[in-house]
């Protein structure tokens, strides 16, 4: 047994007085590629953000190569890392949002370059080079000097997804990539996720896609209300919900 | 009446009323210099600071726009010294202009870094950029994008409040016409030079902001 | 505390001269933001339904009063009209160019809020029937109203600051009057704190009715 990539303890996150985890326990290995499913409100997104610290948590602990993120905890005392050092530990993540959030005053080619230079402190020459084969891989070489407005909405997602992965992270997470494109253009982007599966990127993805969870994740984690309610390989998920809840949300999410 | 209009003493003049211009246009650059550092610090504090940095600001800003300039102008030159506090003219009115154009370019900026979305700065965080990384190379790129419309019309009426200047005697385009006025009392001529030089150099002004403007826009 | 005294002594010395120049700020505040406003109502009319050559003439107008300084107005206003022999005080020139550079902000307020409205505006008013004078009166103009107030108001602590420009013409408002006092009791760290915390309180005054006007004319929605 190889030690976890990411580990998550007792995980508790509140909004003011409305608990949106409720103690979240999770181990992934590397390799593993798991989806999170689940209605909205039952905490997958907040759980995801927790990861990459752009949520605050107040209980429980987040573990990446068995370092505690976020948070210092000495002789009980709980408290925050300094900025730079969360800025190192979210490298270690790579993220993909919803909403691509590329940067709208940077070229393709800038927007993965970006991180290389002020993080990985390169320079710009080795940058391009990195950026230029990353937009290779997703399909869009020939869109490394277009700016993200000239962009589908498709194209700005492998975009966003070439900059994640530019950076070299230990862990992929994509946060419903898919949910905010025309139907027509969900298929390249999804494509693009299989095939950094099958080199074997550990990856943590939020989706709405059933079918598309079903066929690439190794594992499935289906969250209610701030819970890991089940979880387990999909085909045995999929065709034999252990739960009710399960059964019923299969059901509302057309998965055939 | 009786009054021949005769442009030719206003000709003689002209290079004491370009170097007036000449003076407006550095106040008015040096202003908007100070200015512009003075306002993204202040907007910062007004845009999401904490609370001790946030409540000066505001006073800061309040108590600046509802005050006549002038009153600023002749503070700062006749009564700052009673507190030891004793500059030159240029300077004392440069700081002056700065200062004030500070309170309206802190709100200007204050409106573009709320218009920056959240998005982009969460991405930010997410390949691992620091805030103040994230600050100078996503915030303040796209605040300036947006803002430059405003920033535009600032610099304008930074332009125009030079005249005011003239009130301690700094030698900028309004004092040198009002000398002219009096020496020569070709009142009618010297005015309307005068008034077509600031004008000029305003639409002037708002065509290079505009070529910025251009030079900046994010292709589409 | 023996300063303070002296100050307030000074203050009480000097009552008279502070309340009259302060009654010709808002003397000069008030004429030039009416005089103006009705100017500018017209200057914005033009700009929006005047023919091509009005239309051009007005821009004119906007363009070089809104380039120029307002102390070059002011200061012209005062040398020209005595110089073409049209005897006007400083205080009838000052308020005079206060009162154009004044149009020249309400014409443009006008226009912007009269062009915001959307043309289907204008069409519908024409299906019902209405002519272009009632389609204006009843349609038009309220909504452009509402949207002009707010900043109307603003414009008005702008004519409160831009009264201080009189001063240098030798009209005795507030800043003047303060200028005077200055000169005989060499207070003037305590008078100019005096002079421009009065007119921060107008000011202020002014903002808040300015955000008030702005609840009170918001549409339901």
């Amino acid at each position: 047994m190889t030690k976890p990539l990411l580990e998550m303890q007792g995980l508790r996150k509140q909004y003011g007085t409305v608990e949106v985890l409720k103690g979240v326990d999770c181990t992934m290995r590397q390799g593993e590629v798991i989806s999170i499913i689940g209605s909205s409100g039952s905490g997958k997104t907040t759980m995801l953000r927790c990861i990459n610290m752009l949520e605050e948590f107040q209980g429980g602990r987040i573990l990446i190569d068995g370092e505690a993120i976020g948070y210092d905890e000495i002789a009980g005392v709980r408290r925050r890392k300094s900025e730079k050092e969360i800025a190192r530990q979210r490298a270690l993540t790579g993220m993909a949002f919803q909403q691509f959030n590329l940067f709208p005053h940077l070229s393709a080619a800038q927007n993965v370059m970006l991180g290389l230079i002020k993080v990985k402190k390169m320079s710009r020459d080795e940058a391009r080079v990195v950026a230029e084969q990353w937009l290779g891989r997703v399909g869009l070489s020939a869109r490394a000097d277009h700016y993200p407005g000239q962009l589908s909405g498709g194209q700005q997602q492998r975009v966003a997804i070439a900059r994640a992965i530019a950076m070299n992270p230990r862990l992929m997470l994509f946060d419903e990539v898919t949910s905010a494109l025309d139907p027509e253009l969900v298929g390249e982007v999804l494509q693009v996720i299989k095939g950094l599966a099958a080199e074997g990127m550990s990856m943590l993805l939020v989706t709405h896609e059933m079918r598309f969870a079903y066929e690439v994740s190794s594992r499935v984690i289906f969250m209610n209300q701030g819970v890991i309610v089940e979880q387990g390989d999909p085909k045995e998920m999929f065709l034999r919900p252990g739960t009710e809840r399960l059964a019923e949300f299969l059901k509302s999410s057309s998965f055939q | 009446m009786g009054y021949t209009l005769n442009f030719a003493a206003v000709w003689r003049s002209f290079d004491l009323l370009l170097g007036g211009l000449l003076l407006s246009l550095e106040l008015a650059a040096v202003a908007l210099v100070i200015g512009a550092a003075i306002g993204l610090v202040v907007a910062f504090a007004l845009a999401g600071g904490p609370a001790f940095l946030r409540r000066p600001a505001q006073l800061y800003v309040t108590v600046i726009r509802n005050l006549p300039i002038l009153v600023l102008i002749l503070f700062t030159y006749f009564a700052l010294p009673q507190l030891g506090i004793r500059l030159d003219k240029n300077p004392s009115f440069v700081l002056t202009l700065a200062i004030y154009a500070g309170a309206y370019l802190a709100e200007v900026f204050r409106a573009g870094l709320l218009s920056v979305p959240r998005g982009v700065k969460e991405a930010g965080l997410a390949i691992g950029l620091t805030p103040m990384q994230i600050r100078t190379s996503l915030v303040v790129p796209l605040m300036i994008r947006n803002v430059l419309p405003s920033l535009s019309s600032t610099l304008i009426s930074l332009f125009k409040d030079t005249s005011l200047a003239a009130a301690i005697a700094v030698p900028e385009l309004t004092f040198e016409a009002r000398k002219i006025n009096v020496e020569t009392f070709r009142v009618i001529e010297v005015w309307t030079v005068t008034s077509a030089l600031y004008v000029v150099t305003c639409a002037v002004l708002a065509a290079l902001m505009r070529l910025i403007e251009r030079r900046l826009a994010i292709p589409k | 505390m023996n300063d303070l005294m002296l100050f307030l002594n000074e203050v009480w010395i000097a009552r008279l001269a502070l309340l009259r120049g302060l009654g010709v700020t808002v003397s000069i505040s008030l004429l030039a933001i009416l005089a103006g406003s009705l100017l500018g109502v017209g200057v914005g009319l033009g700009l929006v339904y005047g023919n091509r050559l009005l239309r051009l003439v007005f821009r004119g107008y906007t363009d070089i009063i809104r380039g120029t300084p307002v102390l070059v107005l002011v200061l012209a206003s005062y040398y020209i009209f005595s110089t073409v022999g049209l005897d006007l005080g400083p205080f009838q020139a000052g308020v005079l160019a206060l009162a154009v550079f004044c149009s020249s902000h309400v014409g443009e307020i006008l226009r912007g809020a009269l062009q915001a409205i959307p043309i289907g505006q204008t069409e519908a008013a024409k299906a019902i029937g209405l002519t272009f004078g009632q389609t204006f009166g009843s349609v038009l103009w309220p909504q452009a109203l509402r949207q002009i107030l707010p900043t109307w108001v603003n414009t008005a602590a702008e004519m409160v600051k831009a009264s201080t420009l009189l001063s240098v013409i030798g009209v005795a408002e507030l800043l003047l009057r303060t200028q005077e006092i200055i000169s005989r009791n060499f207070l003037s760290l305590q008078f100019y704190f005096l002079a421009g915390f009065l007119y921060f309180l107008i000011n202020y005054g002014i903002e808040r009715l300015g955000k008030y006007v702005e609840r009170k004319t918001a549409v339901p929605s």
